[in-house]
């Protein structure tokens, strides 16, 4: 029993010191953010590296969502008559709820996972200290180039999972099971709120964006530099920041549409 | 070997520790400028870590280390910057980017301090890659080079600001015989060619030895020995001299600190009993 409270305690502080570093790690990040934005080159690799790598799942994903989210919503509202509203239905969940957090999931995993290896990996084979010996900043290089793509890439490939959502419900809704074209897309128009639905999933997206890419980099800068330490940072990743963005999207939705 | 007078890097007194494990407990040495100087001392003693607290990515927390007149703890981090300008380091693993060829590695430090126009930066990179005798592996990736030539790599892009004094993290460790050979050779004529003080932290001992003017033993957090290779062979304490002759039982116990054998076992049994 005392055992138990004691490495109660000690896993206690050893989270609070780590979230500590996490944060002192994120503003010495954002204080570099100057240079991505002078040096196009650094911004540009990572847009790609995180962005433009990971277009190609989130669009397939994007496609899969819709057309189920069609087929699920078809059979629900048929039974009330109310299939014209289908684009209604389709449109809502993905861009309140799936296009961000659905990103945000596959994002982490791809992305996420990818810079933490990357930053692990230069820390264990001392790329990191080297470039500080050289008299290079490693927040200015590496850190803040990563977190200021990342938090670009997010919702802009949430905006696209939504859009390809869209498509894929209009292929399944209106090419497969009938429902009216226009009534699909006027309703659509008409029912979704460009403030109150578009902006609140973009806000949505932005706060993945830093929180996702913001653990990635940290998990990497902070790994124990060995085999072992970079894996469990890898995996430590994707569990972060899953579980992050499922429980912010908790609190963000509570906040934007409980009212 | 100039002016083997003045001291390029004062260590007085140096107390470090990682968590509750000391490290360093009131270290002095000093490391004259030109010349090569190594450092000895069995792994874990805390050769890589004295090295990063005199390129000041460490600090400590008692006593200092001057290099060149500053004190480099205390330094700003513009003037901090500065003086890692003018020291290179050569790390146990190369520690090139993974993601730039050999060429784009030498050339990195110039590109990122200077404006110097591209027709003079190929000149110089080809130049220190000459030196080091891989003008031929320019378009190689870092993972295409064996152990010995990613550190000629390194070595290469650490010479290419010109610094003043070069630190070697166990150079030596996992060379074949031509490879050892060669960075040997690399290391002294680059010493006398360009004037440096070069500064090797090892546990190689005959290899450093050979080309070394001056020897610091550290252990246990503090300097055991300092002096030339040859007063140190002729040094009077047992530890350096088990430690030089590689002896496995010495002022260094072959057996770590245990309960007494014959009541362990004896403990063992009564445990299975039970
Ligand atoms: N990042 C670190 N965190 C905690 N302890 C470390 C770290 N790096 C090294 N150490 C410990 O410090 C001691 C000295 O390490 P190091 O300077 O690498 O020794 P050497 O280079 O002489 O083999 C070792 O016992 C090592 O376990
Ligand atoms: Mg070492």
């Amino acid at each position: 029993m005392l055992d138990l409270i004691q490495s109660l305690g000690a896993g206690t502080l050893n989270a609070v010191a780590t979230l500590g570093r996490a944060l002192l790690h994120l503003i010495q990040t954002v204080l570099a953010i100057g240079e991505p934005i002078r040096k196009f080159s650094l911004l540009n690799q990572q847009l790609f590296a995180s962005g433009v790598k990971t277009l190609s799942i989130i669009l397939v994903s994007g496609l899969f969502v819709g057309m189920v989210l069609a087929l699920q919503g078809y059979n629900t509202l048929v039974r009330f008559g109310a299939e014209e509203s289908l684009g209604v239905v389709v449109a809502f969940t993905l861009v309140r709820e799936l296009g961000p957090v659905v990103t945000g999931l596959l994002f982490a995993g791809r992305a996420g996972s990818a810079m933490t290896a990357e930053i692990g990996l230069m820390k264990s084979t001392e790329q990191l200290s080297g470039l500080e010996m050289m008299a290079i900043d490693p927040y200015r290089r590496i850190f803040a180039p990563r977190l200021l793509a990342g938090f670009i890439a997010l919702p802009l490939l949430a905006a696209m999972f939504s859009a390809v959502g869209v498509l894929g419900g209009h292929l399944v809704g209106v090419e497969l099971l009938g429902v009216d074209a226009g009534a699909y897309w006027s309703q659509m128009q008409s029912a979704v709120s460009f403030k109150a639905d578009v902006l609140n999933g973009l806000i949505k997206a932005v706060v993945f964006g830093l929180v996702v890419n913001w653990i990635a980099i940290f998990q990497g800068a902070d790994c124990v530099p060995t085999p072992e330490g970079v894996a469990s940072a890898t995996t430590g990743t994707v569990v972060k920041s899953s579980l992050a963005v499922l429980g912010l999207d908790f609190l963000l939705t509570a906040v934007m549409f409980s009212v | 070997m100039s002016d083997q007078n003045t001291t390029l890097v004062k260590i007085r007194d140096l107390h470090f520790s990682r968590g509750s494990k000391t490290i360093f407990s009131g270290l002095n040495a000093d490391i004259p400028q030109g010349g090569i100087t190594t450092i000895l001392g069995p792994s874990g003693t805390g050769k890589t870590t004295l090295l990063k607290l005199i390129g000041g990515q460490l600090k400590p927390s008692a006593g200092g280390i001057e290099v060149d007149g500053q004190q480099v703890a205390k330094l700003s981090r513009r003037d901090l910057y500065a003086l890692r300008k003018r020291m290179g380091m050569l790390f146990q693993s190369g520690a090139l980017l993974t993601d730039l060829n050999v060429f784009d590695n030498v050339a990195f430090p110039l590109r990122e301090h200077t404006e110097l126009p591209e027709s003079l930066i190929h000149k110089l990179v080809l130049m220190r890659l000459h030196a080091v005798g891989l003008r031929g592996a320019r378009d190689l990736m870092p993972a295409e080079l064996s152990g010995g030539m990613a550190r000629r790599a390194a070595l290469a892009r650490a010479l290419v600001m010109d610094p003043m004094m070069i630190m070697y993290d166990e150079p030596f460790t996992g060379q074949d015989p031509i490879s050892l050979g060669v960075l040997l050779e690399l290391i002294s004529t680059v010493n006398s060619a360009l004037g440096l003080t070069s500064i090797i932290v090892s546990h190689d001992l005959a290899e450093a030895l050979s080309i070394s003017h001056h020897v610091v033993v550290i252990s246990e957090g503090k300097v055991v020995e300092a002096g030339t290779p040859e007063q140190l062979q002729n040094s009077s304490s047992d530890w350096v001299q088990q430690f030089l002759n590689g002896r496995s039982d010495g002022p260094v116990p072959f057996q770590l600190k245990a309960p007494d054998y014959g009541q362990d076992l004896a403990t063992t049994e009564a445990r299975l009993d039970a």
